[in-house]
């Protein structure tokens, strides 16, 4: 955490800090994903849906009606939050692959709309010239700004859901995705249970669609595509679903390959490919269940410190008399 | 006394195949109900049915006189219905004290409560404790599920239901799969439950379970045969011919 705070000073450079934000904003979206599909066991493809209902409203509102950055925000999150209750209904009447497609269609339509819509949307254009808020008169133009802003945000996050996943709803979320026909015997509403996480899940998916459009002030249908839902499931997948910390890890990855990797060869996304065929075939869970299995196995021969094996010592001293050798 | 749990007329059919026929069935308060049949009798379809997790096609269900056929299951059990499984259905995942937890959980509230740590919830865990120390697993409360045998699985089952404080105990196949030792166990568990819990229970042993009846219902092809006290049904040729095959 303390390298975190202090990371604009060793960086070393602009472009390294903007990785850093990046990174979290990434990691902002996995996580919120990471409900969804970690906690609740609902692996859904439409996510990136939120981040461009969430980025389109506020570059709208602020783009076309002038309106200031509070109330743009708040008008984002709201907007996003009841589409995402919207489409809980449609898509929570399935699970498994079904909801998978569905949560696909509907992130599809949303992309589709932002395409289309040009009146609106601009289309291919997107939305341009959309600034970033100064929050206390700080200019979050600044690299250094911008990274302390979005940290904080991240650590908001953060807290909320490491809140929520301990909490007793938390329990019965992780309960749903584990035994949902054994949930509703004990008396859980499973599909209120359900719903309820995917709101959240689209909420948190709104901040992060806010950050994003701050940070890159210009939003277009690419940002909604397929292929960024799918990105944002991978980080969850590679880092560890259902994990705190696993999705940060996987943003991490996927957004460092992206920038490190791309510089080298071209075919950058087919690294990504193998890297997650890789992970999802040695280091089942993800990289952070992996990091802490690996942590165990070592764990017991390298204790930390020596009051935790006094076993080795009586052997030596019986078996230095046997073999005949003085110590 | 009225009944606490009464079918009536209830049909499910899965396309052609009729799985329950018209059964009827009355419950008092308090008594130990069982049900027998050959397999596929439709025994645990009626248990289904009963539970919520399926609809059916017809007919009616009552719960302490509340029409509740159409219901969630989850309504089904906030009004006092709690079951255990053919298979074994808990959460793997977890340790024995979480399960029941769990089960408390369902009950309570604080299961919509988004904040404050689950874990140290210490009135649900006092709680918890008793439940598992009734069924002989509060030495194990702290391991994870899979460090347990079956035997254990089963006797956890019974005490999330029991946990629940139930007004109707489902019972399906409890003693299944298990050893005599493991048998005796649980048979002594199930003896010592209080008579304001009412239990319908499916059993093949019939040696444990007829001692346990106060009254027995023989169902085949998704149909009541007969339905009485345990004398009646045992005395009946019926009965012999069907089930016991003498």
């Amino acid at each position: 955490m303390g390298l975190l705070l202090c990371l604009p000073w060793w960086a070393g450079g602009v472009y390294y800090i903007n990785l850093a934000s990046q990174i979290l904003i990434a990691a902002l979206f996995a996580m919120s994903l990471n409900l969804l599909v970690g906690y609740a066991g609902l692996t859904s493809l439409g996510h990136a849906g939120y981040l461009g209902l969430s980025a389109y409203v506020s570059g709208w509102v602020m783009v076309h009606l002038g309106w200031g950055h509070p109330a743009a925000a708040a008008t984002a999150l709201a907007a996003t939050t009841a589409m995402a209750a919207l489409f809980g209904l449609i898509a929570l009447r399935a699970t498994g692959i079904s909801f998978l497609m569905i949560t696909l269609a509907l992130g599809q339509i949303l992309w589709g709309l932002a395409y289309r819509w040009t009146a609106v949307t601009g289309g291919d254009n997107g939305i341009s010239g959309i600034t970033r808020p100064s929050p206390f008169g700080l200019d979050l133009g600044n690299a250094s700004y911008f990274y302390f802003f979005a940290l904080l945000v991240f650590a908001l996050v953060w807290a909320l859901i490491a809140v929520w996943v301990r909490s007793p709803f938390g329990a019965s979320v992780r309960g749903t995705r584990d035994q949902p026909r054994r949930m509703s015997t004990l008396g859980y509403n499973v599909w209120l249970i359900r719903w309820i996480t995917f709101i959240l899940s689209g909420f948190f998916g709104a901040v992060a669609g806010l950050m994003y459009v701050y940070y890159h002030q210009f939003i277009s249908p690419h940002s909604l595509s397929l292929a960024n839902s799918a990105e944002m499931l991978l980080m969850v997948i590679a880092g560890g679903a259902g994990t705190l910390s696993g999705p940060v890890v996987g943003a991490a990855l996927v957004v460092i390959l992206k920038n490190v990797a791309s510089g080298y060869i071209d075919r950058w996304v087919m690294l990504l490919g193998f890297v997650f065929i890789f992970i999802v075939m040695f280091v089942p869970g993800g990289i952070v269940a992996g990091a802490s299995r690996i942590a165990k196995r070592w764990a017991p021969q390298h204790p930390p410190s020596g009051i935790q094996r006094p076993a080795p010592a009586p052997e030596i001293a019986v078996e230095n008399p046997a073999t005949g050798t003085t110590p | 006394m009225n009944p606490v749990l009464e079918v009536s007329g209830l049909c499910k059919s899965f396309g052609g195949l009729h799985v329950t026929r018209s059964v009827s069935l009355s419950v008092a308060p308090g008594e130990r109900h069982l049900l027998i049949g050959p397999n596929g009798a439709g025994k645990t379809t009626l248990f289904n049915l009963i539970a919520g997790d399926i609809a059916p096609s017809s007919g009616s269900i009552t719960l302490k006189g509340q029409e509740v056929t159409l219901s969630a299951t989850a309504v089904r059990a906030q009004l006092g219905l709690a079951r255990t499984f053919q298979i074994v259905t808990l959460f793997g995942r977890d340790s024995l004290l979480h399960n029941v937890k769990l089960a408390l959980l369902g009950k309570s509230a604080l299961r919509w409560r988004s904040w404050g740590a689950f874990d140290k919830e210490s009135v649900l865990s006092q709680r918890a404790m008793k439940a598992l120390d009734a069924v002989g697993l509060a030495g194990k409360a702290g391991l994870p599920l899979e460090q347990t045998s079956y035997g254990e699985k089963r006797r956890l089952e019974i005490a999330m239901a029991l946990a629940q404080n139930p007004c109707v105990l489902l019972l399906d196949e409890p003693l299944a799969g298990l050893s005599s030792e493991e048998r005796a166990t649980i048979t002594n568990l199930l003896g010592k439950i209080d008579r304001s819990i009412t239990i319908v229970m499916i059993e093949h042993d019939m040696e444990i379970a007829l001692a346990f009846a106060d009254r027995i219902t023989l169902l085949h092809n998704g149909e009541v045969i007969t339905t009485g006290t345990r004398q009646e049904v045992v005395a009946d040729p019926r009965t012999r011919e069907i089930y016991l095959g003498l």
